[in-house]
């Protein structure tokens, strides 16, 4: 028993209840958001020290007996997910607070968005602590909602067309996990995860492979596993910068970490690996073949951003300690650079006005700093030595060449190219919106808008194929060529970075409230490198935890299941 | 478990079954109606994951009598409060959508529009032609117009997309 476990649930509940009331001062609520998460950051330090030395914490939530009541579990990973996901949402409300949220967002409630960012994080608290079916189903559910609510905040035209996909996928999941969880209370008679590990292990193998697959079926759609992938990319871009970050950085890897518990606590017996690794392959290569194909970095990212849940599949198929171990470290690694890559777009939207790679160019030149933040989180992604990228995806790699089957060398294979196609995605974006100058860019987007004049003066740039173009950025859609259009439009003024800079119109001074947390996310994905020792020799005890149920449950269990008791 | 109750293992399947159907329209809110349907189906399948009926699962109150399992009932509540969130906020949705675009379809996902363009103008895909573009009612929308496509190629230009959009006109 220990009573911190339930607090980074129970703080943001009680923050959101108290900044709903004190709606009216925004001050007041910014305080007890910062006071809340500070407070969550400190309590998961503490409760990680706790599993690593003294094993899993527990908490039997309102006093009912054992089995029947719900029960909050912190082993090593579920601490560690903790505290990553606490100091990254910490770093990206501090950046929402510097952007202010409502600043450039005509008649958005900005009453709703600290409540609703709170019971966010409680979700995602809950999600990584809960030791029962039904409370996961819950902290689910919490976390979903406040992303409907986020993702569709203001209600634009734009954000109702993405979020009602959104919305309605994870509806759909939503039933799907009820339908699996009255299916295993039908076959077992229990929801506690300790409980069921026991029961599942005498049940018929296909009763329990259907059980199996039903539960992967539904984490698989959270975590955005091909080929349930297709609904995140086109949902994720349309939301405000701080809002897309915490939704990369948190939200799939919950679904991952359910995938995760699921696999080596409930069915430790049927890896499923060949499934699996076939998963892992697919959603890596055609994840990142749909990144090169964006001309919008917050688009690009979000591709990026199912490939490298690839990685974090391929650890889980393999079932051995090294691809367990690779995965948790992958999945921190994973979290703080799409975190603070999404950050930092946002932070180049404000500079550029766009996120749109046809629009700008030379931010090296005029945002010097800011390239230097997108540079080193970009290359980390793509896994350059010596980020922790490459520390990750060189365990996972190795986990795969010890397992030795022929498929698992493929996914060595696959997992190296995706790395490189990433590091051009990012080159590309690199080379096109920092490099190039923005009259260059300018006039790229001139000639585009000319496409299809036939006058001599027009098009000499892109060359028409097979219903697209082919320019210096790479391939535009027919809607990049409309935008383009509107560029010389006075009806419509769409200005892009090269004629607000001649206007002087451009966003010269980019907040300190709002780089500072970007920066110390940056800071932040920089030093796990330096801790990368540590935190891989922790991972790898977290992966002997996982692999081994046996403590889990006889701390969850302490006098073995009732059925059983005298 | 021998004892299952098949009328409510029936009914379960026939709400699950026609809300699927209705999820997959396009109108948002019919959607939604698929949802509900679909929430109260597997609030039903919980009943029957429970076992057999009981004397209400209330200590001092049935003395003897086999009781009710309470725990599916107790997931069945929060499941209906769950749906009850879900419906608001749905019909909140669907009317922002109504007062936006004046209809409360589900859009097309911006990567399918993109590659259903690549489609309609290639002139080497004759076979996503054959297949998508029927003349039936199913939803005009989706049927490229002329201003999707852009405005008419030149003469000696080899591709001719706007060709083959027109079924009416293939061999």
């Amino acid at each position: 028993m220990n009573a911190l476990v339930p607090l980074p649930v129970v703080l943001p509940l009680l923050g959101a209840g108290i900044s709903l009331v004190l709606g009216r001062y925004p001050r007041i609520q910014r305080w007890v958001s910062i006071v809340v998460l500070v407070g969550i950051v400190a309590v998961a330090a503490v409760l990680m020290v706790q599993a690593d030395t003294s094993g899993p914490q527990t908490q039997w939530v309102g006093g009912w007996p054992e089995t029947l009541g719900i029960v909050l579990v912190a082993d090593r990973l579920a601490a560690l997910m903790l505290l990553v996901s606490a100091l990254v949402t910490l770093a990206v409300l501090g950046y929402s607070i510097g952007q202010g949220m409502t600043e450039d967002e005509e008649g958005a409630p900005l009453s709703i968005y600290h409540p609703t960012f709170l019971v966010l994080v409680a979700g995602v608290a809950n999600a990584f602590l809960a030791g029962d079916l039904f409370n996961l189903f819950v902290s689910f559910e919490m976390l979903l909602f406040s992303s409907y609510v986020l993702l569709t905040l203001g209600g634009t035209a734009t954000r109702i067309r993405a979020g009602t996909i959104y919305v309605l996928v994870n509806l759909l999941s939503s039933t799907l996990f009820l339908i699996s969880i009255a299916v295993v209370y039908a076959a077992t008679g229990t929801l506690t995860l300790a409980h069921l590990a026991e029961r599942i292990a005498d049940l018929p193998d296909h009763v329990a492979l259907m059980l199996q697959l039903l539960l992967l079926t539904t984490f698989a759609i959270k975590a955005a596993v091909f080929p349930l992938s297709f609904w995140l990319p086109d949902s994720y871009p349309t939301a405000p910068a701080p809002v897309t970050a915490v939704f990369a950085g948190l939200l799939t890897k919950v679904g991952v970490y359910a995938i995760l518990r699921m696999q080596t606590l409930l069915f430790p017996d049927s890896p499923l690996t060949d499934l699996l690794l076939w998963a892992a392959l697919l959603t890596m290569v055609i994840g990142i073949l749909g990144a090169i194909a964006q001309s919008d970095i917050k688009r690009m990212l979000s591709f990026t951003l199912v490939s490298h849940i690839g990685y974090l599949v391929l650890g889980i198929a393999l079932a051995n300690r090294a691809g367990v171990s690779g995965t948790i470290f992958y999945i921190v690694h994973h979290i703080t650079v799409q975190t603070a890559l999404f950050l930092i777009v946002g932070l180049v939207e404000r500079r550029a006005g766009s996120t749109s790679l046809l629009r700008m160019g030379g931010l090296a030149r005029i945002a010097p700093m800011l390239a230097v933040l997108f540079f080193v989180p970009a290359m980390n992604l793509a896994g350059i030595p010596p980020f922790s990228g490459f520390i990750g995806k060189v365990g996972l790699l190795q986990a795969a060449q010890q397992n030795g089957s022929a498929l698992a060398w493929v996914l060595v294979v696959g997992g190296v190219l995706t790395s490189l196609l990433t590091l051009y995605a990012v080159a590309k974006t690199w080379a096109v919106a920092f490099w190039r100058t923005p009259e260059e860019a300018h006039d790229a987007l001139a000639a585009l808008g000319r496409e299809d004049d036939p006058s001599p003066e027009g098009g000499d740039l892109p060359i028409r194929h097979r219903g697209h173009l082919h320019t210096a950025t790479g391939v535009v859609s027919a809607q990049d060529v409309a935008d383009a259009r509107r560029l010389g439009d006075d009806e419509q003024p769409d200005r892009d970075l090269h004629q607000l800079i001649q206007a002087g119109d451009d966003n010269r001074r980019l907040p300190a409230s709002m780089v500072v947390p970007a920066a110390s996310l940056v800071v932040l994905s920089v030093a796990l490198t330096a801790v990368a020792g540590p935190l891989f020799a922790y991972s790898d005890r977290a992966a002997e935890d996982l692999l081994d149920p046996t403590t889990y449950i006889g701390v969850v269990l302490p006098d073995g299941p009732p059925e059983e008791r005298p | 478990m021998t004892d299952v109750n098949l009328t409510l293992v029936l009914v379960s399947a026939a709400l699950l079954g026609c809300g699927v159907y209705l999820l997959l329209e396009r109108s948002l809110s019919r959607v939604l109606v698929g949802l509900v349907m679909m929430g109260n189906g597997v609030s039903i399948a919980f009943l029957v994951a429970g076992g057999p009926a009981g004397a209400p699962p209330i200590v001092g109150e049935t003395e003897g009598e086999p009781m009710a399992d309470p725990l599916p009932q107790a997931m069945v509540l929060t499941a209906i409060v769950i749906t009850l969130a879900t419906v608001s906020f749905v019909l909140a949705m669907a009317y922002r959508s109504w007062q936006l675009n004046s209809h409360d379809d589900v859009q097309d996902d911006v990567e399918d529009a993109r590659i259903r363009r690549l489609a309609t103008a290639d002139v080497t895909s004759e076979a996503y032609g054959a297949v998508t573009d029927s003349p039936g009612p199913d939803d005009p929308r989706e049927e490229p117009t002329a201003e999707d496509l852009g405005p008419p190629r030149e003469p000696d230009e080899p591709a001719k997309p706007v060709e083959h959009t027109d079924p009416e006109e293939r061999p």
